[in-house]
């Protein structure tokens, strides 16, 4: 671990690159824990299957690639899919927990991210797959920090989502009845909002927008059926730390957990990464708590 | 809770069961074993659970602590650990006897007190965490235990470790495992049923109900909610340590810190047969034990699919489980009163959703 802090510090070039790498995965998990935030902050459901979302869309851009056409276009597309499936889901399974208790919501969300595990477990088998765009790589500081086009890429379309979400959610009709709900959601019914298509609304938007950063994560990267519940516990960490209803630090922190999970795959081996981002997520609970338990002691 | 003459009656057919079952159907010995660890699995699950309302997500992970402890000292009474694993099995090593059995007694005894004081430790952490946190963060937990193991090259890592081989024939062996599991889940529920009945199980519902009140009224609920998980944590230990045994390889994703399997389905039996109960957790088991193996056989490739919808259901649907469902329908045989007007009858769930 040490002989490889004193590379770090020797090659700087080395280090920017594992921080550029780090931004562009940092994005993606970003938007996932940005749509987390939504689902988490509108209607308190702690959805566990949040990674298995961004699985599927990778699988969408896979087979999108398999036949021939450019993963890239698969983006909309699995927005699409995506959302319409989230709706679905939201119709049988989630329209029952939002009332309940939360420790339902987080089981009968893992039970469902077991589900879909499984089922893409016996449509495309346990191999690693990847969504090959076909982008060249570029070379920055004499070849030690490669690029690749489809990162750089991958990092715009990411930005672009973002941006669309935010906007809408900021000027149309439905964001604003999104949020809304999020702050007083019987205030809102007698206002005249139709909670439960918003309710209804926001979980496919959160699907759509894993869907989405699925897509990106097969382009860069490989997916694999349980590849999903690291995604979910990263979604975890990243709203944790940054808190709900706080965008800008939800991406920050999304970045942030980017670049140290590539740090930490590099200094302590990437046997460690996911060892790693878990006991950031302790960290970050346990903070929290202390944090939590110093106000409690202010009220009483 | 029910009365003594039917509970005894459920005691006898359990027990004449679980000596009969093996010698009636020899082809299902393992099967009938993995039952009585799900029946221990869930009924320690529910200490913490259903009786003091910590939802962990995490117990598995004591099993696979357990199930480690109980290879190294097997392994480290006799050899160099580092050297057997680094092999993979390709040094056949042979224990004698004595030696397998030594180490298995130890091994056992071992495995129960480190994951108790794993459990220490971890609680200490985490017992801060309250509710969904709480089974956030030790589902974190497990996942980070099996991650690091899986990092270990001392204990094998990824790979795994082969376990010392039982000496006999594979008959006696797999009798001899189930034996162990159906003792263990008889004693784990017996000492549970002591427990819920002292003043102790009283402070675990108290705990759960509100904490707070529960700490004004000057319950030191952190040293009730530690011991109640280290009791878990000790019987979950010994259970891996004999599941690891008896498959005979141990490896950390699968076998060791199975969290998507066993972990959930721990919470899941203890669930449907309905939390906070003394039996609904064994009655849970049973049956999910049940279902999962007609699934095995009748719906191959699409089991699993099948078990996680089962779960879905069972825990949007169908949350107050079989037992809580019993007692709202026929809460006099139950011997809990009715407060006319009220819902003081309504199991676990209601209270939660209360909160």
């Amino acid at each position: 671990m040490l002989d490889n802090l004193q590379i770090l510090i020797a090659a700087p070039a080395l280090a920017a690159d594992l921080l550029i790498q780090g931004v562009f995965i940092g994005a993606i998990f970003a938007l996932v824990a940005y749509g987390l935030a939504l689902v988490w902050g509108v209607m308190n459901v702690k959805n566990l299957c949040q990674g298995d979302y961004v699985i599927v869309g990778g699988y969408i851009a896979y087979l999108m690639a398999q036949s021939g056409i450019n993963p890239i276009l698969a983006l909309p597309i699995a927005f699409v899919l995506m959302f319409m499936f989230g709706w679905v889901v939201y119709l049988a399974v989630i329209r029952r927990v939002v009332d309940r208790d939360m420790f339902t919501s987080l089981l009968a969300t893992f039970g469902l991210a077991l589900l879909i595990a499984q089922v893409l477990n016996l449509i495309f088998g346990p191999e690693v797959r990847t969504a090959e765009a076909g982008f060249g790589t570029f070379f920055m500081a004499d070849g030690l920090i490669a690029i690749q086009w489809v990162r750089l890429i991958s990092l715009g379309l990411a930005g672009a989502l973002a941006l669309g979400i935010v906007l809408f959610m900021r000027h149309s009709r439905m964001g604003r009845a999104i949020r809304a709900t999020a702050q007083d959601p019987r205030a809102a019914r007698v206002l005249g909002v139709n909670t439960d298509q918003v309710y209804a609304f926001t979980y496919a938007l959160n699907a759509a927008i894993c869907g989405a950063a699925g897509v990106l994560v097969s382009l860069i990267w490989v997916i694999q059926p349980y590849f999903g519940i690291v995604y979910s516990i990263r979604a975890f960490v990243i709203v944790t730390a940054a808190g709900l209803g706080n965008l800008p630090g939800v991406i920050l922190a999304g970045f942030g957990l980017g670049v140290a999970e590539n740090m930490s795959a590099f200094l302590l081996g990437a046997e460690f990464a996911v060892a790693a981002v878990v006991s950031m997520l302790l960290i970050v609970l346990i903070y929290r708590q202390i944090q939590l338990y110093r106000v409690r002691q202010v009220v009483r | 809770m029910t009365s003594a003459r039917t509970d005894g009656v459920i005691y006898a057919g359990l027990i004449a069961f679980g000596i009969v079952g093996p010698l009636l159907f020899p082809g299902y010995t393992n099967q009938i074993a993995i039952m009585w660890l799900m029946v221990l699995m869930a009924s320690t699950w529910d200490v913490m659970g259903g009786q003091t309302g910590y939802n962990s997500l995490g117990n598995i992970a004591f099993f696979g602590i357990g199930m480690y402890a109980s290879a190294v000292v097997q392994i480290a009474l006799f050899y160099d650990v580092g050297e057997y694993t680094a092999a993979f099995g390709a040094i056949k090593v042979e224990f004698t006897d004595a030696q397998y059995f030594t180490g298995l007694a130890l091994g056992l005894g071992l495995a129960g007190v480190i994951a108790a004081i794993v459990s220490v430790l971890v609680g200490l952490c985490v017992f801060g965490l309250r509710g969904p946190y709480f089974a956030i963060g030790t589902l974190g937990v497990a996942v980070a235990m099996a991650e690091l193991i899986s990092g270990w090259n001392y204990v094998g890592g990824g790979g795994g470790i082969s376990m010392p081989v039982f000496p006999g024939e594979a008959g006696a062996s797999s009798l001899a495992f189930y034996a162990m599991f159906f003792v263990l889940a008889i004693v784990a529920h017996l000492f549970l049923r002591w427990l819920y009945s002292t003043q102790f199980g009283l402070a675990l519902n108290a705990i759960r109900d509100d904490e707070d009140k529960a700490e004004a009224m000057g319950l030191h609920t952190l040293r009730y909610k530690l011991i109640a998980w280290a009791i878990a944590a000790f019987f979950m230990g010994i259970a891996g340590a004999v599941f690891g045994n008896m498959i005979g390889f141990i490896e950390p994703l699968e076998v060791a810190f199975p969290t998507t399997t066993f972990g959930i389905f721990m919470v899941a039996m203890a669930l449907l047969g309905g939390k906070g109960t003394l039996w609904g957790p064994v009655l849970g088991a049973i049956l999910f034990h049940v279902v999962k193996e007609l699934t095995w056989t009748y719906l191959l490739d699409w089991q699993w699919v099948a078990l996680g919808a089962i779960i879905v259901v069972n825990i949007v649907y169908f949350q107050q489980g079989i037992l809580g469902w019993a007692q709202d329908r026929w809460p006099a045989a139950f011997g809990l009163k009715v407060d006319e007007g009220g819902d003081d009858a309504t199991p676990a769930g209601a209270r939660e959703a209360a909160e």
